[in-house]
C-alpha cells in the first residue's frame, strides 16, 4: 500500500475512536435534561405552550400535611398504647409476628397493615374477617390515613397523632 | 423518584439523529475492518449496513407509533454496539480465511441473527403493548424456565454438549442455549413473585440484632434459585450462567425488600457453593488456579483448564494500548474464541483502552437507562423487572470483562450484542424491547392528575382492581 493510502487508512482509525466517543458524548447530551431529578426549574418550567397542550403540567399546591409520627390507641383493650411510627410497615393483628398485637377477639391474625408512601400513611386491610373501618367506611383497597381520624378493627379504635 | 417533572417530549427525534450516527459507528466500523483484507464495498458490508440500517430504522418507526415516549438513547446504543460486534466478527473471519481457506464464515450467519433478533423483539414491541401483562405468567414463566434449563441435559439428539458445557440445544439449522431465554423468564418469575409478595417478606420475620431475618418459608424461592443455579454449575457445567442466575436473584430480592440481611444470605450461599464446587469439581478449581496464577508456564500450557486464552487475551490488549493498532491491523484472531468470549480483547487491541472506555460507556449508558425506567415506572412489577434485565446486561458485561482483564476468574458468559452466538443475541434484543415497554411506561405523561400519587393502588388507578371493588362491598 502506498505511503498516502496508509496516511489515509491511520486518519480513518482514528476519526473511528472519535466518531465512536462523539454517538458517546452525545448520548450523554441528549440526557442531561434528565440528569437531574426532582426540581423542577432545573429541568425546565412548561412554556405556555406546552401546558395548553398538557394541562396535567400545572401543579396544583399540595394541601400543607402534618406528617404522622405516632399512632395511638384510643379504645379497646389496649387502650392508651402509643407507638412511634418509623419508616417501615406496621402489621396490625392477633399473630404474634404483628408489630402492633392486638388482643382483641374481633381482631383477625394478621388484620390490617399501615405503611408509609411519600409523605403519607396508607391503611390497606389484609382480608381480615370483620373488616377495617377507616372513619366508618369500610376498607376495600388501601387508603391515605390522616392524623385524627380513626381506624376501627374490631374493638379497637387506633389513630394516627402529629 | 416519579416526582420527575419533565416536560413530556416524545424525543423520537433525538432518537433518530442518535440512530444515525451510531449507524455511522457500525458502518464504519465494519469497512474499517475489512479495509485492507477485502474489496471495500463487499457484499458483506451492504449486508450488514442494511440489515442494521432497515432492521433499526424499523423499530425506531414501530416506537413513533406504539410507544411514543420510549427512552430515546436504548436503540442507537444497542445498535452502535451490535454493529461494532458484527465488525469485529467479519475481521476475525477475514483472518481466519487467511490460515483456513476452508474456513465456514460466521458473520454472515450473524447478520441474520441479527435481523431475526431485532424482528422478534418488533414483534414484541408490537404483541406486548404493556409490560404488565406479563405478571399474569408470573408461575408460567417460573415452569418456563425449568424446561428451558433442562433441555440441554436432554439425550443427544436434542441436548449438545460443546467444549465441556452442557448448554446447547440443536434446533435443527443450528445449535441454541436455552438459558438466555430462561434469564428473561427467571426475571419475569422473579418480579411477579417478589411484587407480589413483597409484604409478606418485608413484614414476617425475627429480628435479630440489625438484621431481619425472613421466615423460613419465605426462603424457599430463594432456595430454588440457589439450587437452580447450583444445578446449571453442577449439571452443565456452566460457571458464568449460574453466577449469573444467582446474581440477578440477589438483586432483584434487595431492590425488592431493602433487606441486607438477603444479601447477606444470599452470599453465605454462594460461598458454600463455591467451596462446594472448589472441592467437588475440577474444572472450577482449575479456572481458579488459572486465574490466580495465569503467567506460569505449567499453568499456561496445560490441557484442560490452561490460562492460555485469558493470557494470550492479556497480551493482545497490552499490544493495543492506548489507541490501540487499529481495526484490522492487529493479531487478535490468536487468542481462541475470539470473536465470542474474548471479543473485548480483540476490540481492546484493536481500538485500544480509548475504544473499550468507549464501549464500556456505551454498556454504562444502557444499564443506566434501564434503571432510570426502573425509577420512573409506577408499578412494582415493571420496577423490578427493568431492574432484574438491566442488571443482567451489566453483571454479564462485569464478568465477562473482568474476567478477560483478569479481575475475577474468566467464565464462559457472552458479551451481550457483540459476541458470535444468535441465541445470546435474540434475548439481548428481547430484554431491548421490554426496557424500551417499561421506559415508555415510565416516560408517558399522566392521563389524569389521579396517576400522580397512584403508586399504593397501582392496577386501582387504571381502573382494573377497581372492577372488584362492588363485589366486596356487597359482602356485609
Amino acid at each position: 500500500m502506498s505511503e498516502a493510502g496508509e496516511l489515509t487508512v491511520t486518519l480513518l482509525r482514528f476519526g473511528f475512536l472519535i466518531l465512536l466517543w462523539i454517538l458517546v458524548l452525545s448520548t450523554v447530551g441528549a440526557l442531561r435534561r434528565d440528569l437531574v431529578v426532582g426540581r423542577r426549574n432545573k429541568v425546565g418550567a412548561p412554556t405556555a405552550r406546552e401546558i395548553r397542550r398538557n394541562p396535567d403540567l400545572v401543579e396544583e399546591p399540595a394541601p400543607v400535611r402534618t406528617p404522622a409520627r405516632r399512632l395511638v390507641v384510643t379504645e379497646g383493650p389496649l387502650s392508651g398504647t402509643t407507638l412511634d411510627l418509623a419508616a417501615s410497615p406496621i402489621l396490625l393483628g392477633r399473630a404474634q409476628e404483628a408489630t402492633l398485637v392486638l388482643e382483641d377477639d374481633y381482631a383477625s391474625g394478621r388484620h390490617a397493615r399501615l405503611f408509609p408512601q411519600g409523605s403519607r400513611w396508607f391503611i390497606e386491610d389484609l382480608g381480615s374477617t370483620n373488616g377495617t373501618f377507616l372513619a366508618g367506611n369500610q376498607l376495600t383497597r388501601a387508603l391515605p390515613v390522616e392524623p385524627g381520624v380513626p381506624i376501627r378493627i374490631g374493638k379497637t379504635v387506633i389513630e394516627l397523632r402529629p | 423518584m416519579s416526582d420527575v417533572l419533565t416536560v413530556p417530549r416524545s424525543r423520537r427525534t433525538v432518537e433518530f439523529f442518535l440512530l444515525l450516527l451510531a449507524l455511522g459507528v457500525a458502518v464504519g466500523a465494519n469497512y474499517l475492518a475489512g479495509i485492507d483484507r477485502e474489496e471495500p464495498f463487499g457484499e458483506y458490508f451492504w449486508s450488514q449496513a442494511v440489515t442494521l440500517a432497515v432492521m433499526g430504522l424499523f423499530i425506531h418507526v414501530i416506537l413513533r407509533f406504539r410507544a411514543k415516549y420510549a427512552d430515546p438513547v436504548i436503540l442507537p446504543i444497542v445498535i452502535a454496539l451490535n454493529g461494532i460486534g458484527l465488525a469485529m466478527i467479519h475481521r476475525l473471519d477475514l483472518s481466519a480465511l487467511r490460515v483456513n481457506p476452508d474456513f465456514a464464515p460466521v458473520a454472515p450467519q450473524q447478520v441474520l441473527w441479527t435481523a431475526v433478533a431485532i424482528g422478534s423483539a418488533a414483534v414484541l414491541l408490537i404483541l406486548l403493548r404493556d409490560h404488565r401483562i406479563l405478571r399474569r405468567f408470573t408461575y408460567i414463566s417460573l415452569i418456563v424456565s425449568a424446561i428451558l434449563l433442562l433441555l440441554p441435559l436432554m439425550p443427544a439428539p436434542v441436548g449438545l454438549e460443546i467444549n465441556g458445557a452442557r448448554i446447547w440445544i440443536s434446533v435443527g439449522f443450528g445449535t441454541f442455549q436455552p438459558g438466555e431465554i430462561a434469564k428473561i423468564t427467571l426475571a419475569i418469575f422473579f418480579a411477579g413473585y417478589l411484587s407480589t409478595n413483597r409484604d409478606l417478606i418485608l413484614l414476617a420475620g425475627k429480628k435479630i440484632g440489625p438484621l431481619q431475618l425472613p421466615r423460613f418459608r419465605d426462603l424457599a424461592p430463594m432456595a430454588a434459585a440457589w439450587l437452580v443455579s447450583i444445578g446449571v454449575l453442577i449439571f452443565q457445567r456452566d460457571l458464568g450462567s449460574s453466577i449469573l442466575f444467582f446474581g440477578l436473584f440477589m438483586v432483584m430480592i434487595y431492590v425488592a425488600t431493602s433487606r441486607v440481611s438477603w444479601v447477606l444470605i444470599g452470599l453465605a450461599l454462594i460461598g458454600v457453593g463455591v467451596f462446594v464446587a472448589l472441592e467437588l469439581f475440577s474444572h472450577v478449581a482449575l479456572r481458579f488456579d488459572s486465574w490466580i496464577n495465569a503467567f506460569a508456564p505449567e499453568v499456561y500450557g496445560r490441557a484442560p483448564g490452561g490460562s492460555a486464552q485469558v493470557v494470550q487475551g492479556l497480551f493482545g490488549l497490552a499490544n493495543g494500548g492506548l489507541i490501540g493498532t487499529g481495526l484490522g491491523a492487529g493479531r487478535p484472531d490468536l487468542v481462541t474464541y475470539a470473536n465470542s468470549d474474548m471479543i473485548i480483547a480483540a476490540l481492546g487491541e484493536e481500538l485500544g483502552l480509548i475504544g473499550v472506555v468507549a464501549i464500556v460507556m456505551l454498556y454504562v449508558l444502557l444499564v443506566s437507562r434501564g434503571i432510570r425506567a426502573a425509577l420512573g415506572t409506577k408499578d412494582g412489577f415493571g420496577k423490578l423487572l427493568a431492574c432484574g434485565l438491566s442488571f443482567t446486561i451489566a453483571l454479564q458485561c462485569f464478568v465477562v470483562i473482568g474476567g478477560i482483564t483478569r479481575l475475577i476468574p474468566l467464565t464462559g458468559l457472552t458479551t451481550p450484542f457483540m459476541s458470535a452466538g444468535g441465541s445470546s443475541l435474540l434475548a439481548n434484543w428481547l430484554i431491548v424491547g421490554l426496557l424500551l415497554l417499561i421506559s415508555e411506561t415510565a416516560r408517558r405523561p399522566a392521563p389524569s392528575p389521579l396517576m400522580k400519587d397512584s403508586f399504593p393502588a397501582p392496577l386501582g388507578m387504571n381502573g382494573k382492581r377497581l372492577k372488584k371493588k362492588p363485589a366486596q362491598e356487597a359482602t356485609p
